[in-house]
């Protein structure tokens, strides 16, 4: 052990955490880490809502991409129609509020394809949802190709917080993170929490685990097994439906074929990494999703030393996969901790298993 | 001999039907498309329009028949890629990247090899691309395997994480001197050349090849029969001797193994791996292995229809101005009308299926769960 400290490895490695630290609650870094972390936190929000009443849902992604698609769409069509001028609360227009809207309505709409598939047709769940990936990604770049959409619907802005309190020592770059974002960025942490308490101590939570982890029982004292299971997957497209306004609405003012690239399976990850608990996941989503804003914290504020000489070198000669690891680390991560953790986090025992109430198991 | 073409036409109705509801389905897409197109507004021709210019790419002349095969080909390997996969009871949504891989590492021995007489070239090349692609199965294999990580997720990671790799390495290590986009070397003697006029290569001969030998592999060996048995039952197969893990690995690293190969031929079609390459044949493997039913031959006559589906399409966007975009719609309904096979039941009022007959719902199960 003693050995290995001595190792120079090790001091940089140290030297860099201490850096990476100071830069995280000097700078601005805070608020970019949770704007990326939203997408993947409303995700996994939505698997939670899923997963915890006993219906798998791979198909996240393809609802955040539907999402993305349809708010920034209404969005744009009514901005064209009725523009007008951002208000001070927000950058809201009218068009913005809107496309959110109806992204959650565009979420809740897919989720009801793969709850019918899932509790009443009794589909495979995995293919169901991978299945909704294939559509959503099919029917939005068929659109997008049609319709080619050349104006922006505008985005919210970010709040900015009073200078005195962004300044405080010690918390100071905290209220920064949580209030110098967008709306929906910022509504994550209260969503958050609330469903954090509902879940763990109201009857609907209750009822919603004991349906994920023994449908049989549940239904024995009187749960409708199917009727609550359908409820949930709908609401949890909510926030599928959210994550991809958030993206296209509040994170880029556009829509790009593809955009999620894979964030609703980081999401799913992230769920898994929380074992399953709302503040968990949001957790998961913070470390994930804060591994690509290094690459942004180097390149704002390179760290001092030999540690910021040795990445410079590597960045001058290898530009593009410098650029590329930073980028691919949230899915490094991704594997190394779903390789870790699963066995160890364990799923509600009903999570994937159809309930069949005239079946004898 | 009549029992066993019931047989058939029962496993190919429901397939076809959901094909068929699928096009009426994208038809009515289509109509609406007229909407934003430069008449603003409904033709309900355009949908005979587009569907016609689609057989007639596909099926109207001998260059568009043999691209038709050239396209066909790779999905026949990535469609066996998810295949073989469904039959263990695995759910392989990675081809995409073990494409990119196989691709990518043909590309660079190819390369190596431009030199050599082209049947070593040739053969060094896919090998090295077939490796690779194992290699890109092989971990998601022992992930799963060794720590329950469910290959859905860890195959995605993967597709992206190799796609950012290989293409950082192409630009930033690779990259051949003299052409103005980041690119490998010219491939030489590897590169997959057609036939005469048309576009018909080594591959397509190789890939048709693939469909017997996995049927044989499957039915015909001990290791084929294991795989089914972990895919039907692993606990029951644990009992009985097998070593699921085992065949976890060696089933994903397979799968890899044929969309290495696809990538082979892909990228040694066009003689070299440029650093932006998108291809669609990994994820139309999942379609195509879906509408086969893991089968075989009904992955082949898949491929063949996606194949003719993106060989005619870029002729229908020219003369129906249909994107051809509208080819992943047609999949994903197709897949829809699959999975919910009720509807198309209820809509050519046959009957009910007799039950058992959801072979390959078997991925949910082991879903965050470790296998032992």
């Amino acid at each position: 052990m003693e050995t290995l400290l001595n190792l120079p490895v090790i001091g940089y490695i140290l030297q860099f955490l201490v850096y990476l630290f100071q830069v995280i609650t000097s700078g601005h870094i805070a608020p970019i880490v949770l704007g990326l972390a939203t997408p993947i936190a409303l995700g996994a929000l939505c698997g939670i809502f899923n997963e915890r009443s006993g219906v798998v849902n791979i198909g996240i992604e393809g609802m955040m991409l539907f999402g993305a698609y349809v708010a920034f769409m209404t969005a744009l069509i009514i901005h064209q129609n009725f523009p007008t001028t951002p208000s001070a609360f927000f950058g809201m227009t009218p068009a913005l509020v809107c496309g959110v809207i109806a992204a959650i309505g565009a979420g809740v709409l897919i989720s009801l394809l793969h709850a019918w598939l899932s509790i009443t047709i009794r589909a495979d769940q995995i293919i169901s949802g991978t299945i909704i990936n294939i559509t959503a990604l099919g029917l939005t770049s068929y659109l997008n190709r049609l319709i080619k959409p050349f104006d922006s619907a505008g985005t919210f802005h970010s709040l900015r917080p009073p200078a005195a309190l962004v300044a405080l020592p010690g918390i100071g770059w905290l209220i920064e993170m949580f209030t110098a974002v967008g709306p929906i960025a910022m509504s994550v942490i209260f969503l958050v929490l609330i469903i954090q308490v509902l879940l763990f101590r109201s009857r609907w939570g209750l009822r919603t685990r004991a349906v994920g982890e023994h449908p049989r029982a549940a239904d024995t004292v009187g749960i409708d097994v199917i009727k609550l299971r359908y409820r949930n997957v709908l609401l949890g497209g909510i926030f599928a439906g959210l994550a991809g306004a958030y993206l296209s609405l509040e994170a880029t003012g556009s829509f790009q074929n593809n955009m999620t690239a894979g964030r609703g399976f980081i999401a799913l990850a992230a769920m898994i990494f929380g074992r399953w608990t709302p503040i968990g996941a949001f957790l998961g989503a913070l470390l994930f999703m804060g591994s690509q804003a290094i690459g942004v914290v180097i390149r704002l504020a390179p760290p001092p030393g030999p540690l910021g000489q040795w990445l410079a070198g590597i960045q001058q000669a290898y530009p593009s996969l410098y650029n590329n690891f930073f980028t691919g680390l949230p899915y490094l991560l991704t594997i190394i901790v779903l390789a870790g953790v699963v066995g160890k986090s364990v799923a509600p025992a009903a999570d994937g298993k159809p309930y069949n109430k005239e079946s004898a198991d | 001999m009549k029992k066993r073409f019931r047989s058939y036409a029962g496993k190919l109705l429901i397939p076809a039907l959901s094909i068929l509801l699928a096009l009426v389905v994208a038809s009515i897409l289509i109509i609406a498309s007229g909407l934003v197109g430069p008449d603003k507004q409904l033709d309900w021709t355009l949908p005979f329009v587009a569907y016609s210019a689609l057989l007639q790419g596909a099926f109207g002349s001998v260059r568009g028949f043999s691209n038709m095969l050239v396209a066909a080909a790779p999905l026949m390997l990535t469609g066996l890629a998810v295949g073989v996969g469904l039959k263990a009871g695995l759910f392989n949504i990675g081809a995409s990247g073990q494409v990119l891989l196989g691709g990518f590492a043909a590309a660079l021995l190819g390369a190596r090899a431009a030199g050599a007489p082209m049947w070593v070239a040739i053969s060094v090349a896919m090998l090295a691309g077939i490796l690779a692609g194992a290699l890109a199965g092989f971990i998601p294999g022992a992930l799963k395997a060794y720590t329950g990580a469910h290959e859905v997720v860890t195959t995605i990671m993967l597709n992206a994480l190799i796609q950012l790799t290989v293409s950082g390495l192409v630009t930033d290590v690779f990259r051949a001197p003299g052409f103005t986009f980041a690119r490998t070397a010219p491939a030489g003697n590897a590169t997959l050349v057609g036939l005469g006029t048309t576009t018909l290569h080594f591959g397509v001969l190789l890939a048709f090849l693939c469909i017997p030998l996995s049927y044989w592999f499957l039915w015909r060996t001990t290791t084929g029969f294991e795989i089914r048995s972990v895919g039907a039952n692993p606990t029951a197969a644990r009992y009985a001797g097998m070593n699921p893990r085992r065949m976890i690995i060696m089933t994903m690293s397979l799968c890899g193994a044929f969309a290495g190969m696809a990538g082979a031929i892909e990228i040694l079609r066009l003689g070299y791996y440029p650093a932006v390459f998108g291809t669609s044949i990994g994820f139309d493997g999942i379609t195509v292995a879906l509408l086969g039913q893991g089968n075989p031959i009904g992955i082949m006559l898949s491929a063949l229809l996606l194949g003719a589906m993106r060989a005619g399409a870029p002729l229908m966007q020219i003369k129906a101005g249909v994107p051809v975009e509208i080819i992943d719609v047609i999949q994903g309904v197709i897949l829809i009308f699959l999975s919910a096979e009720v509807i198309v039941r209820k809509i050519f009022r046959l009957k009910a299926a007799a039950p058992g007959t959801g072979e390959i719902q078997t991925f949910t199960r082991t879903y965050g769960e470790k296998v032992t």
